[in-house]
């Protein structure tokens, strides 16, 4: 095995709110204590509903913003804001909206130029625009669309663009934050090869985001399952998918769409609500809504434990 | 469209940045025609001197108040009559024309560079700047314009270019707010952040990620205060703390001549015209000069 080239240990990322005139500042803790390594030519996929800490996860990272504790170590180093400006040549990022993550007023080749501009100070304007137009036709896109505004191109499209320019700096780690939810199906199939191309080729990590798990199902390597800011279950992509063992995992793979109708369909349906990331329970944070809890869940949250397939749950499942 | 993805791929020449500008700019017919407008005065105030038949301070004793040529007592000596100095109307409106491009040039300059600046700064700036900043800017607001401007004027002395320092100063709010409303909500997209992976610094991402999302209602802005400078400054002349007579500014003129409005309405009417004419040309290409450079208002 070889060394992982992102490895986070209890990273967390807490907020501060400020609440009324009256009310003291409230903490979200967006992300309470993830641990997870990446390998090299490997996707890692992350996947949780809305408000589990995904993007947080994918921010710090991308390192645009700050761990609140937690280290992570990133290629060897060990990082931190000082450390950022040397590193951004090796983590990249890729949003969920291509609608919003290029820039309106730059053409396509300024928009790829722009990290080299930055970054290589010594390379010559020929360089750069042989480089850019060298990306442009390795992501699909054809020559003349190098002159072109972003407004000009359908959302697939965007979407390439804005790869082709988180490669331009020839990172060793891509963190897709969502990158095919914007799209229409057919074209998310079309992105998700470009970028499994693009993996074989160049050798990538990906750390991939989502909370689509029949996307996670087709491209990832590993899976771990966010609930409120914590890793719940983590295993290779067969085994989850397989055998999920944490009851909020099998909850989530029970609503995913099969396109077999003699399947048996069992579906979970979870009662109440997620709880507020301002007010985390002090057990178990899903024991509100799990049918498998005691008291035992709810008096201290379990860690996550196990070899290969890891899960945090006092009550496993399988 | 089987003939064209027939043909082998070639790399198309852009046409240039300008002649793009001129196309979108020509689809707009009432920026076109303020455009021209525009351009006939510029070509009024550049060529003054030559374009003027008299000297615009000179008076004719015996021509006083001298109705247009086309009325009667008028005379094509003095197409647009005399005013009650017997000086020629033609020759002080070209004269006037100069002062006026001059007034809203400098006054546009240096509002708008000093309101984007300021306001950029304030965007980006901790937050107890940027509540420092926006509160002196909204004492400012807070002031009736002209007033604040007849203050400032008074306080360094009545002549154009005070009056143009005073209106550019209360110019300035209006672009620090817009040029901040504009970052703040630029700022929180993708691709500033995306800039900030690929490692732009605070300067690059002011001036070359930002800025240019946001010049849009500034240029539409500035294009209306240019023609709101011309005013105030015709404003200010008129209360006697512009230009100072006998320079031929229109609102100097407009002032000088207020007593005669009902004897010779063409004292009055022709200066008020050419301030109608000039602001109204103006407002019309800044509505054109949007719409062109304006990307997502583009077709591909």
């Amino acid at each position: 095995m070889t060394a992982p080239i992102v490895q986070a240990s209890a990273l967390a990322r807490f907020y501060t709110v400020k609440g009324g005139l009256l009310s003291k500042p409230a903490t979200v803790k967006a992300l309470s204590g993830v641990d997870f390594d990446l390998q090299p030519g490997k996707t890692l996929a992350i996947v949780g509903e809305s408000g589990c800490g995904k993007s947080t996860l994918a921010r710090v990272v991308t390192m645009i913003e700050e761990p609140t504790s937690g280290s992570l170590t990133i290629d060897g180093v060990d990082i931190t804001p000082s450390k950022w400006a040397q590193m951004r040549e090796t983590v990249q990022i890729v949003f969920q909206d291509p609608y919003g993550s290029l820039n309106p007023r730059q053409r396509i080749g300024q928009i790829l130029q722009e990290p080299l501009i930055i970054n290589r100070r010594d390379m010559s304007a020929a360089d750069r625009e042989a480089r850019a137009r060298e990306m442009i036709n390795l992501v699909g896109l054809r020559p003349e669309h190098y002159d072109r505004y972003p407004h000009m191109f359908s959302g697939g499209q965007r979407q390439r663009i804005a790869i082709a320019r988180a490669l331009m700096l020839n990172p060793k780690v891509l963190v897709l934050d969502e990158p095919v939810s914007a799209l229409d199906v057919s074209i998310q199939s079309q992105i998700l090869n470009l970028l499994v191309e693009l993996q074989e080729r160049l050798n990538l990590a990906y750390l991939f985001i989502s909370h689509d798990l029949s996307v996670v199902k087709h491209f990832a390597d590993d899976v771990i399952v966010m609930y409120l800011g914590r890793a719940v279950e983590r295993a290779p992509k067969e085994l989850l998918f397989a055998t999920p063992r944490h009851p909020y995992s099998k909850a989530l793979l029970s609503t995913t769409p099969r396109a077999d109708p003699e399947a048996r369909k069992e579906r979970i349906k979870l009662e109440g609500e997620l709880p507020s990331p301002m007010n985390i329970p002090k057990g178990c944070a899903f024991a509100q809504r799990c049918w498998l809890a005691t008291d035992e869940c709810r008096a201290a949250p379990p860690e996550l434990s196990g070899t290969t397939h890891q899960v945090a749950c006092l009550h496993p499942l399988g | 469209m089987a003939e064209l993805s027939a043909t082998p791929p070639k790399i198309e020449e852009r046409p240039s940045a300008l002649r793009e500008f001129w196309y979108y700019f020509s689809e707009n017919r009432g920026a076109v025609f303020g455009l021209w407008v525009f351009a006939a005065f510029v070509f009024c105030a550049a060529f003054a001197p030559l374009l003027a038949p008299y000297d615009p301070t000179e008076q004719f004793r015996t021509h006083i108040l001298q109705p247009p040529a086309w009325q009667e007592g008028g005379s094509w000596a003095f197409p647009l009559g005399t005013d009650p100095l017997g000086r020629d109307m033609l020759s002080r409106l070209i004269m006037g024309s100069r002062y006026s491009f001059f007034v809203g040039i400098v006054v546009v300059c240096v509002a708008v560079t000093g309101g984007v600046i300021v306001g950029l700064l304030s965007g980006f700036a901790p937050k107890w700047v940027d509540t420092l900043i926006m509160r002196v800017m909204d004492i400012i607001l807070s002031f009736p314009s002209l007033l604040l401007a007849l203050v400032l004027v008074a306080i360094l002395g009545p002549s154009l270019t005070n009056a143009m320092i005073a209106i550019a100063i209360v110019f300035q709010p209006h672009y620090v707010r817009l040029t901040r409303a504009s970052v703040l909500s630029e700022r929180q997209k993708d691709y500033v952040t995306s800039a900030r992976v690929a490692g732009a610094g605070k300067a690059r991402l002011m001036f070359k990620t930002v800025l240019p999302n946001c010049l849009a209602p500034i240029i539409v802005q500035a294009a209306l205060s240019f023609s709101t400078a011309i005013l105030d400054a015709a404003a200010l002349g008129f209360l006697g703390m512009g230009a100072q007579p006998p320079t031929p500014e229109w609102g100097t003129m407009l002032a000088e001549a207020r007593e005669f409005i009902l004897r010779a309405w063409w004292v009055v009417t022709f200066p008020g015209l050419a301030i109608l004419v000039t602001v109204l040309a103006i407002n019309l290409m800044g509505d054109g000069l949007r719409d062109a450079l304006d990307p997502k208002l583009k077709r591909s």
